[in-house]
């Protein structure tokens, strides 16, 4: 009794939800990944920090298989996931949520939100959608780009809960929004991870990545360069300002 | 005021009928065109062949099997549209990562192929087939004598235009096409299989044509080129709509086949090229089409 429960609590603890190793991507010829390696346990909140040009979203798209000349391993929900398609990526339950957000302006917000398929039970249902983001449902029949970048945003995020994927890739989720609405997506973010989803959260804005992540790892020029702690962040706030050029 | 210009409301209408069954057409095997190029981004010059197989089909289905125009109204654009899905797993799927040159002129050579072959065995003087005793006939609407022929294809054009377009612009399979001709890539990444939703896209273009072809088959001459000629006439329908718009393809090949019909009572000798014409204007005025997205 006691080893099972044991091994229940390895499987789900100590068993990282994704593990990355050596991942390397290329863009046709140019060759932007250099081996980066990380690894998120379920119910983690992981950022992905560095400058620009540094290989953050290009990693977002090697993990979902958008990005399809890639090698090394990922392992996902104990499935080697580098030789299969993006659609059986996302089967497998992990949710993308691209940096230009991705909303598509022949579909109205409802086609938007309802457009991903659910790939496992446990998704939010529409009214815990709206309840996040209660901004969607007054727009649900306008044209899904003709919404604020904020609303966009939060479409992106709400149109990916319903799936039921638990592994969730969101790319600068707060780039470019107002500070009320990247404290809006913040407590969205901490609210998810409290529900339990594992998120891997690409961000310029370590202020708002140190609030809502446990760990960072420091990508540059396609490798993964750190790893830091979100406990010992202000301990390395000197070395962290150095990688990021700020 | 139709004897002032020496035209009787008998001329007036049948040529305006007779625009409306071009137009049938036109929007018919516009629609197909819009839609494949929408998704596959390839202009498919096989659609006229692939049109002029439907009425093949037809034919053949009553010439060898003695199956009858009904059976034909639904085995036509089956028969046809999958040999264009083998069509496009064997050979289109291939050129989608090559410059859209190649899906031209690879469509291009199947249609040459297509009619050529069918040339060699049944040569070029057309094939007999007759109206379903069912549509012979007409009715005598006072101001005209309307064929029940007539008035069948312009009703199933209809109903199967703007069926499609409701398909797409309002429902979810639709929502579907739409988002994956938008961006394929997210589409895919969604869990949702893009590449099934192609082939499935090219197939149904490929059956709407067929089914023209089906109706074509009573009233136009049934031979190898009957595609060829009007394809040419459909690219301009297409030019002019906009390509990859599901509604300015089907307003554009009504409307179209209408301008003809009344260029045809008002001024005959512009009736052949007036399309090509209002293309011209299109093209120098709103190069994108009436209906056309600009990037
Ligand atoms: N489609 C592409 N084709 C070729 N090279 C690309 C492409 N997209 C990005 N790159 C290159 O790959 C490298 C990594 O880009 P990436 O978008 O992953 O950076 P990033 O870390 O997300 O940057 P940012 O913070 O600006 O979003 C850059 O040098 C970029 O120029
Ligand atoms: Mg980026």
């Amino acid at each position: 009794m006691a080893e099972a429960a044991l091994k229940v609590q390895g499987t789900d603890v100590a068993t990282p939800l994704l593990k990355v190793s050596n991942l390397e991507g290329w863009y046709g010829e140019s060759h932007v990944l250099h081996g980066i390696d990380f690894e998120v346990r379920p119910g983690e909140v992981v950022t992905l920090l560095g400058r620009n040009g540094a290989g953050k979203t290009t990693t977002m798209k090697a993990l979902m298989g958008i990005l399809t000349k890639r090698k090394g391993s990922v392992v996902f929900d104990g499935h080697e996931t580098i030789g299969l398609p993006a659609r059986a990526i996302a089967k497998l339950g992990m949710g993308y949520v691209p940096e230009e957000r991705g909303i598509f302006s022949s579909l109205s917000v409802e086609e938007n939100l309802m457009l991903p398929p659910r790939v496992k039970p446990g998704g939010l249902s529409l009214d815990q959608i709206f309840e996040l983001f209660p901004n969607i449902k007054e727009r649900l029949s306008s044209q899904g780009t003709k919404l604020s970048g904020g609303e966009q945003q939060m479409l992106a995020i709400g149109r990916i809960l319903r799936t039921g994927a638990n592994l969730l890739l969101l790319d600068e989720p707060t780039e470019g929004l107002a500070p009320v609405i990247v404290q809006q997506i913040g407590a969205t973010i901490a609210r998810l991870k409290a529900e339990g989803f594992t998120i891997v959260l690409v961000e310029q804005n370590f202020h708002f990545a140190s609030s809502v992540a446990d760990r960072h790892y420091v990508v540059e020029q396609g490798k993964v360069i750190d790893t830091i702690q979100n406990a010992e962040l202000e301990a390395n706030i000197d070395k962290l300002h150095a990688y990021l050029g700020v | 005021m139709f004897e002032l210009l020496g035209i009787t409301p008998q001329a007036l209408f049948g040529q305006l009928l007779l625009g409306l069954i071009n137009g049938s057409f036109y929007a018919m095997l516009s629609l197909g065109l819009a839609i494949i190029f929408g998704l596959l981004n390839i202009i498919n010059f096989t659609h006229g062949a692939q049109y002029m197989l439907g009425a093949f089909v037809t034919w053949a289905l009553l010439h060898y099997f003695g199956l009858s125009y009904w059976w034909a109204l639904p085995l036509a654009p089956l028969i046809v549209g999958a040999s264009g899905i083998v069509i496009e797993k064997l050979f289109i799927s291939r050129l989608y990562h090559l410059d859209h040159l190649y899906g031209l002129l690879l469509t291009f050579g199947l249609a040459l192929i297509i009619q050529g072959v069918l040339r060699n065995n049944f040569g070029i003087s057309g094939l007999p087939y007759s109206i379903p005793p069912q549509l012979s006939g007409g009715q005598n609407l006072g101001f005209m004598f309307l064929p029940n022929y007539r008035a069948w294809i312009i009703l199933v054009s209809v109903i199967v235009c703007f069926g499609t377009w409701f398909v797409i612009e309002k429902t979810r399979l639709g929502a579907y096409l739409r988002a994956a001709t938008e961006n394929p890539t997210l589409t895919g990444a969604f869990g949702l299989n893009v590449p099934l939703m192609i082939t499935l896209t090219y197939g149904f273009g490929v059956a709407l044509a067929a089914l023209a072809g089906v109706l074509a088959a009573p009233i136009y001459s049934l031979n190898p080129n009957m595609g060829a000629e009007l394809i040419i006439v459909v690219f301009a329908v297409v030019v002019i709509g906009g390509m990859g718009s599901i509604l300015g393809a089907i307003v554009t090949g009504f409307g179209l086949g209408l301008v003809e019909g009344l260029t045809r009572v008002f001024y005959p000798e512009g009736s052949a090229v007036v399309i090509f014409v209002i293309m011209a204007i299109v093209l120098l005025i709103k190069p994108a089409g009436l209906f056309g997205r600009t990037a």
